[in-house]
């Protein structure tokens, strides 16, 4: 399946992944009305080192352990592979923070769970993240 | 191939998943004494306080039995097993056949013996659908609840009705809360949490006797209540195995593969006892994720195929009342601590690994500890000082980023 990959070595640490990800999710026209005064919660984040830096997101898993462990079924793949969640029926226990081995699952401040589904409910297509990049150190393929 | 599987939840709908992986043809029947769609039995608390509904809490779609060309047989238990027949009992007196057998029964709640117990009218447990049920027709708004244990059962019932009744009181043998996942701090931390939203507790202590609607404890007090919850424990459902003649410990015993000593035979989820990988011990793992993936892997070897299960650890996330715990391995070895008001963190390091943690407050990426446990990591081969401090795929090597995020 495609999945976002990293180069690392092309990523500038510029955060603009995060920024196209939190905009993507708002549905709005407007980024910087859309994200004004907002803390964000996007589904991508990344991390900086002293001079590296490269961005993480859901690797959506053949064998999900999250999807596998998720207590209520919220967690689910669909037939192209994609980890999805349904908020409905996640009740927030963070089981899937418990056990996604690269931290890709994130509790937000007001205490849901949000998580990387490639845009499949926002944008279509291309992530946003990845449309957004201007360094091409995200792509979108299949590997 | 004939499979059936005796359970209707976790482990019983990962076998389901795990055959179907493997072979689309074969006839499934599951057999179930809980006459319903299977539901996520670790939300009946959240049931309870409106967070979530009959329907919203089924563990699998509604089409889940016709999707994956599933028969049930709900609301039947199974008596015994035939080993030699390849059969099993219901109590209705009808026989099934099968070919390969999973036992998924999952475990019941411990009751021990005390003291004037059958002169109290209004008592439950809380390990079912029918037991939440139950239990959220007898409250009224004006009720003193009273629960025995203060583990994870206790005080998710407690969470459960807490803005529903007057009071709940939390009685306990251990001298801290939670004892099967937490140390003493962050026990402590936890408790005033739950002091403060008014949950009282009596630690250290235990009902001497009932006389109706009251209790006497051990340490001289005298509870009044109108309810009463006994959530002391659980032991694994076993005797359908061992009444077969299978081997069985605290639970049923199976090897990396599921199967139990039984030909055709296997067993996953809360029934059967685990080989701990953190601490190189067999116990009994009665966890959701456990359960699923044991049923998965017994179904994958049921259908033919070859898979082990053989990275089982204690490990849970739970919230109570705002404040969320994640904890995972066992607490052995040296001991690396922080502490502030709002969070706590502690690792538990042996043999250059990382064999546990607890984190309370703060639980950020913690799968990435869990992972560091279940892949059984040596730390040398990364910068753990700046993974305790924040997890992060930063502290792993450039090699090991590469696999993950580039799929090199
Ligand atoms: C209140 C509560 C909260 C929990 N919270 C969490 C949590 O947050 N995280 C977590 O990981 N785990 C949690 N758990 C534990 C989790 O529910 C179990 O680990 C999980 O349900 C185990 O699944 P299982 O399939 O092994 O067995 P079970 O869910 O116990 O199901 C076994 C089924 O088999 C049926 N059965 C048994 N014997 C027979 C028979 N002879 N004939 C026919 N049917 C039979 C039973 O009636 C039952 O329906 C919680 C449990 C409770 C009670």
């Amino acid at each position: 399946m495609k999945r976002v990959y990293v180069n690392e070595k092309w990523c500038l640490g510029c955060h603009l992944c995060e920024y196209n990800c939190a905009f993507a999710q708002t549905g709005e026209p407007d980024m910087a009305r859309a994200l004004k005064d907002k803390t964000i919660h996007p589904n991508i984040r990344v991390e900086d080192g002293d001079d590296v830096h490269f961005a993480v997101n859901c690797r959506h898993c053949d064998e999900a352990l999250c999807v596998k462990s998720c207590i209520t079924g919220a967690l689910s793949k669909t037939a192209d592979g994609v980890v999805t969640i349904d908020q409905d029926k996640c009740v927030h226990c963070f089981t899937c923070v418990l056990t996604c081995p690269y931290g890709c699952i994130l509790p937000t401040e007001d205490g849901a769970v949000t998580k990387c589904e490639l845009c499949l409910k926002t944008t279509k297509g291309k992530p946003a993240c990845v449309a957004g990049c201007p360094n091409n150190a995200i792509v979108f393929e299949e590997r | 191939m004939n499979y059936v599987i005796i359970g209707n939840s976790a482990a019983a709908v990962g076998c389901v998943e795990g055959i179907r992986q493997v072979d689309q043809k074969g006839k499934i029947t599951i057999i179930s004494d809980e006459p319903y769609h299977t539901y996520s039995r670790p939300l009946i608390s959240y049931l309870l306080c409106g967070k979530t509904t009959e329907e919203l809490m089924r563990y699998r779609p509604d089409d889940f039995y016709q999707t994956n060309k599933v028969e049930t047989i709900l609301g039947q238990k199974v008596t015994k097993i035939d080993p030699d027949a390849k059969q099993v009992l219901l109590e209705s007196g009808k026989t099934v056949s099968y070919d390969k057998l999973l036992c998924a029964t999952g475990s019941s709640p411990f009751v021990p013996p005390m003291k004037g117990l059958e002169t109290v009218e209004q008592k439950f447990t809380f390990m079912t659908l029918d037991a939440a049920t139950a239990l959220q027709k007898a409250i009224t708004p004006a009720s003193n609840v009273l629960i025995i244990g203060a583990g994870l059962i206790g005080l998710k019932c407690a969470e459960g009705i807490f803005d529903s009744v007057r009071s709940v009181t939390v009685v306990d043998l251990a001298p801290h809360i939670l004892s099967s996942i937490l140390d003493e701090a962050g026990a402590q931390m936890m408790q005033r949490h739950l002091e403060k939203q008014g949950l009282k507790f009596y630690l250290n202590d235990s009902v001497e006797s009932f006389d109706h609607n009251t209790a006497l404890l051990k340490s001289g007090e005298k509870l009044t209540f109108d309810q009463l919850v006994l959530a002391v424990g659980v032991r694994p459902n076993v005797s359908l195995i061992k009444d077969a003649g299978g081997k069985v410990g605290r639970g049923i015993v199976i090897d990396a593969t599921m199967q139990t000593s039984l030909p055709d035979v296997y067993a996953a989820g809360d029934c059967t006892e685990s080989h701990d990988i953190s601490s190189d011990q067999d116990r009994i793992l009665a966890l959701l994720p456990n359960a699923y993936l044991q049923g998965e892997c017994a179904g994958k070897n049921m259908a033919g195929a070859s898979c082990v299960f053989d990275k089982a650890i204690p490990m849970n996330a739970i919230g109570l009342l705002g404040l969320h715990i994640i904890t995972a391995g066992s607490y052995e070895g040296e001991e690396k601590c922080v502490q502030d008001k709002e969070s706590y963190k502690k690792m538990f390091i042996k043999d250059g690994k990382l064999k546990g943690y607890i984190l309370i407050g703060n639980i950020d990426r913690a799968g990435i500890y869990t992972n560091l446990i279940r892949e059984q990591t040596p730390l040398s081969e990364i910068d753990f000082d700046m993974v305790f401090e924040h997890p992060s795929l930063m502290a792993f090597g450039r090699g090991y980023r590469d696999k993950v995020l580039a799929g090199k």
